[in-house]
């Protein structure tokens, strides 16, 4: 212990003393290190989304290049005139909110079930986890085949539960397609909710439950007065980085129903994908700024709310 | 002391904790056993919850009339190479970022954050354009050069997360012991994280295995297309032969089985760090 403290402090001062000298080394090592990933992510992100707003202010079809002129705030026009887009938008919204509730409640329930060790609970948790390791493309066929209106094992179950007399079409008729994608995603999601929740439980100090068995409150009074409280910032950005993330998870929805049945289950992302499909890049490019307009100001609204609580508090 | 979980509490948890599991174990079995199941009995009512009668035909008919070996290779080409190119530049990056303070420090980790946030989505035509003009189409390497930068900001940021747990005295030692910085780094920190850069490498590779919109954009030749790419293409409007399509699942699906159960407490111990990505 106390070997490793002097060469510690020793190794700082040295360190320190020498970092004068070291100066123009140092700034090389550091731009060194940094270069490779800068050089990626300003080329191939930050490159591409610029010209993508861009583009957004021009007649850009991939099939007819020969004149792309700005045309001001035509692609945006053409986006809000659109119907469809409208749906998508309508969409959106409530896919993000009855999946993220979904996903959170399920999440924290089984984050609530996992926080105490029992015997097995690793297995368990590698066997819980594991969709999150999937892609979206995939969940989508595993769910579009279990939601088959003639071969899937959903129907056969609620028919066999006395449920239901007839098969449903549950990813053929609009009505249901809604909701067969959002049943899916939350599926998928749970286990994000409950890893990050797990995580922070586990952070909670133990000292703050024995106080409060101390003092007799109930168990559902320590999980609102301290468990919650506890959580409370994990909480705030888990959530917000979940809305950002379901809003732009167009991969289960492609391949569950390609935004069909007659653009029934188009979301903001799906709907701009198919624009980008169409060749129709201006028209993408103002779905995505308008996407991108959405997320900020949710997030400033939404971050702005939860911190005019914690003042409150 | 906590009060002892009464048994009815104890086995109301255990209920339910079994349902879940069921619920989320049971779509993986169906289509493993779909996969199986000889194509009369897939497209017969009343369902079989067991395969009467296993088969491999599935199997056989994806590897043999379609060319899916070489989608598998090409996967594991491309997501071999972008997960080690991106944990690379992670822990050279994550280290900077972990260990100095320089200006531009700050709006460096902002700007890695904020590429998680935006969708990618708004960049798919421009990309399009760019590896167009590179003449990069159809090539795994223009998919190994955007999956890199896709990635770059989540390996820098979670490798960042590793190294402030590794204690600074570690490298201090080593180099008042008269390494460089360099080398103090990869030979003595770097070691002590192999954990983290194995999870790191794992999840860059599980992504580009998984990831689906770039690699249709891009990729259009058969010598060149990765399994997402040819699974959507099995995909027809009205119809999808769901044998060979259930068998395309269950094989694809496996590396990342087998790589997640390696490194799934690593991952969680670095998602949960701080770093940012559903």
């Amino acid at each position: 212990m106390t070997v490793v403290k002097e060469i510690g402090s020793r190794g700082r001062t040295a360190a320190r003393a020498a970092r004068p000298a070291f100066d123009g080394r140092r700034a090389r090592f550091i731009a060194l290190c940094l270069l490779p990933g800068v050089v990626f992510v300003i080329a191939f992100t930050y490159y591409p989304m610029i010209r993508g707003g861009v583009i957004a202010f021009q007649r850009y079809n991939l099939f007819d290049l020969t004149a792309t002129p700005f045309v001001g705030l035509e692609n945006f026009r053409a986006v809000l005139t659109d119907d469809q887009f409208w749906t998508a938008l309508g969409n959106t919204g409530i896919w993000v909110v009855a999946s993220l509730t979904g996903q959170l409640v399920l999440g924290f329930g089984l984050a609530l079930l996992l926080r105490r060790h029992f015997r097995g609970r690793g297995l368990y948790q590698a066997w819980v986890f594991f969709p999150w390791a999937m892609s979206g493309f995939l969940i989508g066929l595993l769910w579009r085949w279990m939601f088959n209106g003639e071969f899937g094992v959903v129907n056969d179950l609620l028919i066999k539960a006395g449920l239901v007399d007839e098969p449903i079409g549950f990813l053929s008729s609009p009505g249901w397609a809604m909701t067969s994608i959002i049943v899916a995603n939350i599926w998928y999601g749970v286990t994000f909710f409950a890893i990050m929740i797990i995580a922070a439980l586990q952070s909670v100090p133990q000292e703050l439950y024995e106080a409060a068995d101390v003092d007799g409150a109930s168990r559902i009074r320590q999980f609102v007065h301290v468990t919650l409280p506890a959580i409370r910032t994990t909480l705030v950005l888990i959530v917000l980085l979940r809305v950002i993330w379901i809003l732009n998870f167009p991969d289960l929805i492609y391949s569950m129903t390609g935004g069909g049945p007659a653009g029934s289950t188009h979301i903001a992302t799906t709907y701009l994908i198919e624009q980008v499909q169409n060749g129709d890049y201006g028209k993408a490019g103002a779905v995505g700024i308008f996407v991108l307009g959405l997320l900020l100001s949710f997030s400033v609204f939404y971050l702005n709310a939860t911190r005019f609580e914690k003042a409150r508090d | 002391m906590r009060h002892p979980t009464p048994l009815i509490a104890r086995i109301a948890k255990a209920v339910v904790l079994g349902v879940w599991l069921l619920i989320t174990v049971f779509p993986l079995y169906w289509i493993l056993v779909t996969s199986l199941k000889p194509t009369a009995e897939i497209f017969a009512v009343p369902l079989r919850y067991l395969p009467g009668s296993a088969t491999l035909e599935h199997y056989r008919e994806l590897f043999s009339f379609s060319s899916f070996g070489g989608y598998l290779r090409n996967s594991l080409i491309v997501s071999l190479v972008s997960g080690a190119v991106v944990t690379a530049i992670g822990v050279l990056g994550g280290y900077v970022l972990a260990r100095f303070h320089f200006p531009g420090r700050g709006a460096l980790m902002l700007a890695y954050l904020v590429t998680q946030m935006i969708p990618l989505f708004i960049a798919l035509g421009p990309l399009y354009l760019m590896m167009s003009d590179l003449g990069l189409l159809n090539q795994m390497s223009g998919l190994m050069l955007v999956y890199v930068a896709m990635l770059v900001p989540f390996s820098t940021i979670i490798m960042r997360g590793f190294y402030e747990r590794v204690p600074v005295a570690l490298e201090e030692a080593a180099m008042v012991d008269g390494c460089s910085r360099l080398t103090a780094m990869l030979r003595v920190v770097v070691p002590v994280m192999l954990p983290g850069i194995a999870a790191t490498f794992i999840f860059g590779f599980v992504q580009c295995w998984n990831e689906l919109f770039l690699a249709i954009a891009f990729i259009d030749s058969e010598e060149t297309k990765t399994i997402p790419v040819a699974m959507n293409s099995f995909i027809t409007q009205y119809d999808i032969d769901w044998g060979p399509m259930a068998a395309a699942t269950v094989v694809s699906i496996l590396p990342t089985l087998v790589l997640f159960s390696f490194a799934r407490r690593y991952i969680v111990e670095g998602l949960t760090s701080g770093a940012v990505k559903g």
